[in-house]
């Protein structure tokens, strides 16, 4: 990607709010985080997790509880729910990468599945209730994440957006850097060979644990950020649906490409906010879409389009 | 014989009452070429498997320069200069010829843990992965894909991984196999040219590559050692003919 497109890219997501409704917008943004985050594991280091949702969900309490019963603001709840989305990645991971293939993910799910239950039974995650009300708060205990502002006869919640907008860009920068690092190197490698690696003398189980821990913690910055932008953490956000749907996201958008868990998330959430008045048939549509994509390009929308191209996105 | 550098005592595994390798002793002298041979099933591969630590033990030990290894993982073993090959090439097909020797010198650099830095820092070591990879000859190929290299040089390919991490012992399995007469050749020449300063202890199959390269063979037959010595003095044994190399010759 050359930087003309960056720039444009930029300026599409500067200039959004004033386009698309920014609340959308912002849903988009977070699925998005989360499978960038997703994809690091899945795209880069061949690992498929089907627990991510534990981190999205773990994290979306933590902020939401820490926020408002602790009075913290929203920044430090987001670092707080990242934290602890690291610390129980390290926990899931130090299990998971012990196996490999489906094995790992069915350890990752069983995991997940724990943490759910936790979410449902603890006193503090209000139940089948999930926490509602959580308070945007003060941003730095300064700026209004609720200050709303008259813009063309709209009035749009102009502060809290580039709040998330910036906490987007921070982690796409942080994967983005990650998997163009000398670590990187080494986790596709890992992802091509493991054997190889192995024998080449690198120690596989701790790159994948390090490359498992900041993915967690980044699925956990969307979940946190979530949970400030809809004031709300459910139990939805936990359950094995999320985690599912972030490995659709990432497969349709192009596993192991740069933009491609970004398009996969926009597609899947806007069609389910367009689609919403089919109701539960909604799954059945995006089941049918993901069996096209399947069959008819299988490196997903910006894979393809990469290999049209000729270039990686 | 020259020092050993390698050396196995008693070293057994067995597979659920089956025994694989049974009280092997095997010393390979420093820098010579040592072959491993044997028919189907005679327990090489196994023992390969357990010097490259990718199975443990039943019981025996492992000796390296001295140093007992046994107990040692396979990164670890890397790390002390024993470096392995694979049967079916192990190369990175997703990377370039050159990401893939990178990859190998990345190791040493202490960079790789490094998730924050730029890749570009490995740029320092394009030159001397261009250098391993002109001794095999892929200059020319460095930037294509490697999943689409043919098979003889996805192996020589291997080979210039290897030697990038200077590894005082390699360990080939089965370097020659599946490849076309021309391939062959070359790949004994490379490994002729990578076994200067180096010892190299090799499983290998195509007994004209054995008898062109390997100082000392040493012959398998279920799991223990049937022969060794020269290729001279092993191919005219008639144990080795009758179990092994009679067939090869017919």
């Amino acid at each position: 990607m050359n930087r003309l497109a960056w720039i444009l890219l930029l300026a599409a997501g500067l200039a959004a709010p004033f386009a698309v409704y920014p609340v959308f917008m912002m849903k988009l943004l977070c699925f998005a985080l989360f499978a960038l985050a997703f994809n690091l594991l899945l795209g880069y280091t061949g690992l498929l997790s089907f627990g991510h949702a534990a981190f999205f969900g773990g994290a979306a309490y933590v902020t939401g509880h820490l926020v408002k019963h602790a009075g913290l603001t929203p920044e430090l709840g987001i670092l707080s729910g990242t934290l602890f989305a690291a610390a129980l990645g390290w926990v899931v991971g130090s299990l998971a990468i012990r196996r490999q293939g489906i094995y790992f993910a069915m350890v990752t799910l069983a995991l997940a599945q724990i943490v759910y239950f936790l979410a449902l039974k603890l006193p503090f995650t209000g139940g089948e209730d999930g926490l509602q009300g959580i308070p945007r708060g003060f941003l730095f205990g300064v700026i209004d994440l609720q200050r709303h502002y008259a813009v063309a006869g709209k009035s749009l919640g102009l502060n809290l957006y580039y709040f998330v907008f910036a906490l987007f860009c921070l982690g796409f920068w942080i994967v983005h850097r990650t998997i163009h690092s000398p670590f990187g190197q080494v986790l596709k490698a890992i992802r091509e060979n493991e054997a190889r690696a192995l024998s080449l003398g690198y120690r596989v189980e701790r790159f994948k644990l390090i490359a498992f821990v900041i993915s967690s913690a980044l699925a956990g910055m969307a979940g946190a950020t979530k949970s400030i932008v809809f004031q709300l953490a459910s139990l939805t956000d936990v359950s094995w649906h999320t985690s599912g749907e972030v490995v659709l996201m990432t497969l349709l958008g192009g596993v192991g490409t740069v933009l491609g868990p970004v398009a996969g998330a926009f597609t899947v959430v806007t069609l389910q906010s367009e689609l919403s008045f089919v109701g539960p048939w909604i799954t059945v549509i995006i089941g049918g879409i993901f069996v096209v994509c399947v069959l008819v390009f299988r490196r997903g929308f910006v894979g393809e389009l990469g290999r049209i191209l000729k270039r990686a996105l | 014989m020259e020092p050993c550098i390698l050396e196995t005592r008693s070293l057994s595994k067995e597979f659920k009452g089956f025994s694989a390798v049974a009280d092997l002793n095997l010393r390979v002298g420093r820098g010579t070429i040592h072959a491993l041979i044997g028919p189907n099933g005679a327990g090489k591969t196994t023992v390969f498997n357990l010097l490259t630590k990718f199975l443990t033990p039943t019981s025996g030990t492992i000796h390296f320069k001295g140093q007992d290894i046994t107990k040692e993982k396979p990164a670890d073993i890397a790390t002390l200069g024993i470096i392995r090959s694979f049967q079916i090439s192990a190369v990175f097909p997703n990377l370039s010829p050159l990401e893939n020797v990178r990859i190998a010198l990345q190791r040493t650099t202490g960079d790789s843990y490094r998730f924050w830095k730029s890749e570009r820092c490995l740029r320092r070591l394009d030159a001397r992965a261009m250098e391993l990879l002109d001794a095999v000859g892929l200059a020319d190929l460095s930037g294509g894909v490697t999943g689409e290299l043919a098979y003889g040089r996805k192996r020589a390919l291997e080979i210039a991984t290897t030697l990038a991490l200077e590894p005082e012992l390699m360990l080939l399995d089965e370097p020659t196999q599946g490849m076309g007469a021309e391939d062959v050749e070359r790949i004994t020449a490379l490994v002729k040219a990578a076994s200067a300063n180096r010892t190299v202890l090799m499983v290998e199959h195509n007994l004209k590559v054995v008898a062109s390269l390997a100082d000392r063979i040493t012959v398998l037959q279920r799991g223990a050692i049937l022969a060794e010595g020269p290729y001279a003095e092993v191919s005219q044994d008639p144990r080795v003919l009758e179990a092994y190399m009679g067939s090869a010759h017919a």
